[in-house]
């Protein structure tokens, strides 16, 4: 996309509010927002069905109006802009294409509504087919096409009218669980080509992860914390947060002692040592966000534990074990050569070094 | 909660697209003017007179009718002041002749001119008059023929519709439970079932006279009663019975295929005989459907004018005593007007009850699909008995519209059965071709506006959000509560002297166009109808990408919305044609010389009892529909959204 100049969004404190159709209250559906997409990236919105991603993407291509706060694309203000005059193309759920269309037609469609010369009309939509790796389907109707072709005709179809920013409404739940892993690398593999800004809604955090620059976390409207994967699966700021991504124990404690960077906790009664980046203060009750895979079983350690359940998967040894009171879930990877604890067993916790994040 | 800046953003987004919104305003004027303001006029000419007396100037001078004449000594002029009998005062100027309130009447009817020598024995002033009254709703209800009429329109609706219920039911059950054997018996069903769409609304009265009539081919020629009468209220139920049955049947159809086969095999497996289960469960569980069915046709039997007037005899029912009052002459316009406002009120009422309340119930009893297919019954004690009583009601309404064509051909029907062309040599040597002329073309024009207008409407109600799409809405489905001949009577009070009174499109009355206008309005609602539904299945998402991609609501309309909604628009095009070419209700009272419609013509001569005319016309007249039908379904075929994607899922 020679000579575009690529675009960011900015939301500026952004609201929407809705009718409760039930009890005829409003409530905010989107609370509050404020984003910086950078040009170029690809920004994820992932959080529970409810938490007012799609609203914001919907807002964004204009489909809905915020009812406080300005939307920005690159530096021009564009609440007022409907959906056509907006410099954004949509991937929607459910692809719509247009049934009495075939590829081609569907996909030249948005070049026609620019006055685009035939020529270069088609020119560009056998590039982009080229680029989905849909050539030679050009007349085919879409639905001879199967799920995931259908999925790259809507993308073709978004991309072909070089937008400022690509939207993505849940775009792979509609496939099996295959198709999805190959179509989200897919989707990040285009997107880098071009090097278009992205926006796209997911529930489905493997995803997010697997596609994202940044991740944005919704909850009941309001961000609840936005960074990179890493920074999101390690350092999660809220218990929602580290209990959306991925699995995860949370293992109470009090901070006895603290020295520099690092802190010693009381777990159930037993000493630990912990690093204390944030600096809390001795007396603070914390919470140890414990992912599966960071906690090792051992002969000894801190923490005496009971094994209450003990499976192989494959991949892993799945430890259920109690801490006091606590229920722990652990992840053995490659459990071969070590050694294998039977329910019953009595064992010790220790955590795998940097791995471990408190709140 | 801060103020709402998305509702006006939301607002501004709306304005940014003048097509719509400019639409969105004609579309609102032209229900207002062609659907609610007839409406209205009618329901103020019930309340409001506006009359003209003739005072004799005699009697004025002598001051008889409490009036006073008086000369001023000043200029010299001369007036006269007349209290009428609704007690409003008038002065005249005898002067001023062409005054705005009064003219001087010669006793021939002259308009005297200025200056004239005035007779006031042979003079009259015309006293224009205009009050409030209430009176019009208490001497109509004092009106032994609206007492009579009303009290007909009731039994005849209830009569119908029960009827009509229950052999529809008989049908729709048939077609859903029970296992028939012959094709040519389930051939006959659906012929049976689109032939009262096919046909002109008086069609099977034409043939009831033929065959049952004095001169019935049946009750005389073999039977051998002489003095059979089929007009009044028995004719009339039977053929609105069999003319409004299959609606019923369609309906109730629809429902039955809906519920789930394994709530009655849960109940058969309980203990249950058939009888038992069929009144215990699958009866309450179509109650409301069966309301349903009940209103739509009580409904359109209320609104029926053409076979009341056919074969009604002296039964009069509300419609034909309107129209009567409107033609005869009386010229009751206040009384004919409360009397339309009487049947607008009745069938209004049973619409919204239809429409909000069963429709609602309907859909809540009947939730989606049946599971899976359900064992048809095989037991001959049900199968043969029900199977027979549809076959003998289908073969008596295929033999009345097989008369029609035989009643063009016989050379006098009652008399000489050799078959001849006379009657069709007749009809084209009168206004044949021009009543066909006219006729078609009239259709032809509406057909594309309705199909056109509905799929708008439908478009707008089901895609968009805007302020007044609940007017929208209801006053197109509206019509679908006005009776025809309600709808006659409101376009001539309301456009005869042009809207208001004053003058402004007065134009169209007495033209070609407010007859399109009427084929417009009584079509629409169907059409509309057809493409909500059509429209509810389309994935939102489908416009909205289209939007996305840089679409107004104009584009988006022309390059997605319509192509995806072809099949209704097609249908909605032959559903207009085919209900304006057999339309007569309203356009009876509305047509002028200048255009000869057939469904007129037919009633003409049925009148007349040129009954071999009649069936000559009516003939063509299905032939045409038939074709239209036809041609309809190829193109659907050929042409058609679903044909598109069946041949690309084969392929």
């Amino acid at each position: 996309m020679a000579g575009k100049e690529k675009k960011g969004v900015r939301l500026d404190h952004i609201s929407k509010i809705y009718t409760d159709p039930k009890t005829g209250k409003p409530f905010y559906a989107v609370n509050d927002v404020s984003l910086d997409i950078e040009p170029g990236s690809f920004v994820t919105l992932l959080g529970p069905s409810g938490c007012g991603k799609t609203t914001t993407l919907r807002m964004i291509a204009g489909f809905e109006s915020p009812d406080a706060g300005e939307i920005y694309l690159g530096q021009e203000a564009i609440n007022a802009l409907t959906p056509n005059k907006r410099d954004t193309a949509m991937v929607f759920q459910s692809y719509a294409l247009f049934p009495h269309y075939n590829v081609f037609d569907n996909v030249a469609y948005g070049l026609k509504l620019r006055k685009v010369p035939k020529a270069e009309i088609e020119k560009r939509v056998a590039a982009i087919l080229e680029l989905v790796e849909l050539s030679g389907m050009e007349s085919r109707m879409t639905n001879q096409l199967s799920g995931g072709q259908q999925q790259r005709v809507a993308l073709a179809r978004a991309m072909v009218v070089e937008p400022s920013v690509l939207l993505f409404d849940e775009p792979l739940s509609n496939l099996d669980a295959k198709l999805r892993v190959s179509m989200r690398t897919e989707i990040r593999r285009i997107q880098q080509t071009l090097g278009i800004t992205a926006v796209y809604v997911t529930h489905d955090q493997a995803e997010a992860m697997a596609i994202s620059d940044k991740i944005i976390i919704m909850n009941k409207g309001v961000v609840a914390q936005m960074g990179t994967s890493e920074e999101i699966y390690h350092h999660p700021n809220s218990e929602f947060v580290a209990d959306f991504i991925g699995e995860v124990n949370f293992l109470s404690g009090d901070i006895i002692e603290a020295q520099g960077d690092s802190c010693t906790l009381s777990i159930a009664g037993h000493p630990v040592q912990v690093a204390n980046p944030d600096g809390f203060p001795v007396g603070k009750q914390c919470k140890v966000v414990l992912r599966p895979e960071a906690g090792i079983l051992g002969d000894s350690g801190a923490l005496p534990c009971k094994v209450v359940l003990s499976c192989f998967m494959g991949a892993y040894q799945n430890y259920h074990v109690m801490v006091g009171d606590t229920l722990v879930k652990l992840a053995d990877y490659c459990p071969v050569g070590r050694k294998v604890y039977r329910v019953g067993d009595t064992a010790y916790l220790s955590f795998r070094e940097g791995c471990v994040h408190m709140l | 909660m801060k103020s709402r800046q998305g509702a006006a953003l939301d607002r501004k987004k709306f304005f940014a697209d003048p097509v719509m919104v400019v639409t969105i305003v004609l579309l609102t004027v032209l229900l207002a003017l062609f659907i609610l303001y007839p409406l209205a006029m009618l329901l103020l000419d019930s309340v409001y007179v506006r009359e003209t007396t003739l005072v004799p100037l005699e009697s004025v001078l002598s001051g008889e009718a409490e009036a006073s004449y008086g000369q001023d000594k000043a200029t010299g002029s001369r007036t006269v002041k007349v209290v009428n009998n609704k007690k409003t005062e008038q002065a005249i100027s005898l002067d001023d002749l062409s005054g705005s309130y009064g003219f001087l009447f010669a006793s021939n009817g002259r308009v005297l001119k200025e200056g004239e020598e005035v007779d006031p024995a042979a003079t009259f002033v015309k006293v224009n008059a205009s009050y409030w009254t209430a009176d019009a709703f208490p001497r109509i209800f004092a009106d032994y023929t609206f007492n009579r009429a009303f009290f007909n329109t009731l039994q005849l609706g209830m009569i119908t519709s029960f009827g009509a219920v229950i052999v529809g039911l008989l049908f729709a059950y048939v077609d859903c439970y029970v296992r028939v054997k012959s094709r040519v018996v389930k051939k006959m069903f659906d012929v049976v079932s689109t032939l009262p769409v096919v046909s002109p609304p008086f069609v099977l009265s034409l043939s009831m006279i033929l065959l049952f009539g004095r001169g019935g081919l049946i009750t005389r020629q073999l039977l051998g009663i002489y003095d059979s009468d089929v007009y009044g209220l028995s004719g009339i139920a039977i053929v609105q019975i069999l003319t409004f049955f299959p609606v019923c049947y369609m309906m109730l159809k629809g429902l039955l295929k809906n519920i789930d086969p394994s709530m009655e095999e849960a109940a058969r497996n309980m203990g249950a005989g058939r009888w038992k289960v069929f009144t215990t469960v699958t009866l309450p569980l179509m109650l409301p459907g069966l309301g349903n069915a009940f209103l739509v046709t009580f409904i359109e039997s209320v609104a029926d004018f053409a076979n009341p007037m056919m074969i009604g005899g002296s039964y009069d029912t509300l419609a034909t005593t309107i129209y009567l009052r409107i033609t005869g002459g009386s010229y009751d316009t206040t009384g004919a007007a409360a009397m339309a406002v009487v049947l607008l009120g009745i069938t209004l009422v049973l619409f919204l009850i239809q429409k909000y309340y069963l429709e609602a119930k309907t859909a809540a009893t009947l939730t989606g699909k049946a599971s899976r297919a359900r064992v048809l019954i095989e037991d001959r004690s049900v199968r043969v008995p029900l199977t027979a009583i549809c076959s003998a009601v289908s073969a008596f309404v295929i033999m009345m519209y097989i008369a029609i064509p035989f009643g063009a051909l016989f050379k006098l029907w009652g008399r000489d059965y050799s078959l001849s062309l006379k009657w069709f040599q007749q009809l084209f040597r009168d206004d044949g071709f021009k009543a066909f002329g006219d006729s078609l073309l009239l259709s032809l024009i509406a057909s594309p506006i309705t199909a056109l207008l509905s799929m708008i409407i439908s478009y707008l109600v089901v895609k968009k959000k805007f302020r007044g799409k609940a007017f929208i809405e209801f006053v197109s489905m509206l019509a679908m509560a006005v009776p025809g001949t309600v709808l006659g009577v409101g376009y001539i009070r309301g456009f005869a002297g042009g809207v208001f009174r004053t003058g402004f499109l007065q134009g169209i009355y007495g033209t070609g166009l407010i007859l399109v206008i009427v084929f417009v309005v009584r079509s629409l609602p169907v059409g509309t109808r057809s493409g909500i539904s059509a429209l509810r299945q389309i994935d939102k998402s489908i416009e909205e990408s289209a939007y996305d991609l840089g679409a107004g609501s104009a584009k988006v309309f022309t390059s997605v919305t319509l192509p995806l909604i072809k099949d209704s628009f097609l249908s909605g095009l032959v559903t207009t044609f085919v209900r304006s070419i057999t339309a007569i209700s309203a356009i009876i009272l509305l047509v002028t010389p200048r255009y000869l419609l057939i469904t007129c013509r037919i009633n003409e001569f049925a009148e007349k009892g040129a009954y071999g005319v009649a069936c000559a016309y009516a003939t063509i007249l299905i032939a045409i529909v038939y074709a239209a039908i036809v041609l309809m379904n190829l193109c659907i075929k050929y042409f058609g959204t679903s044909r598109q994607l069946r041949r690309k899922e084969s392929d």
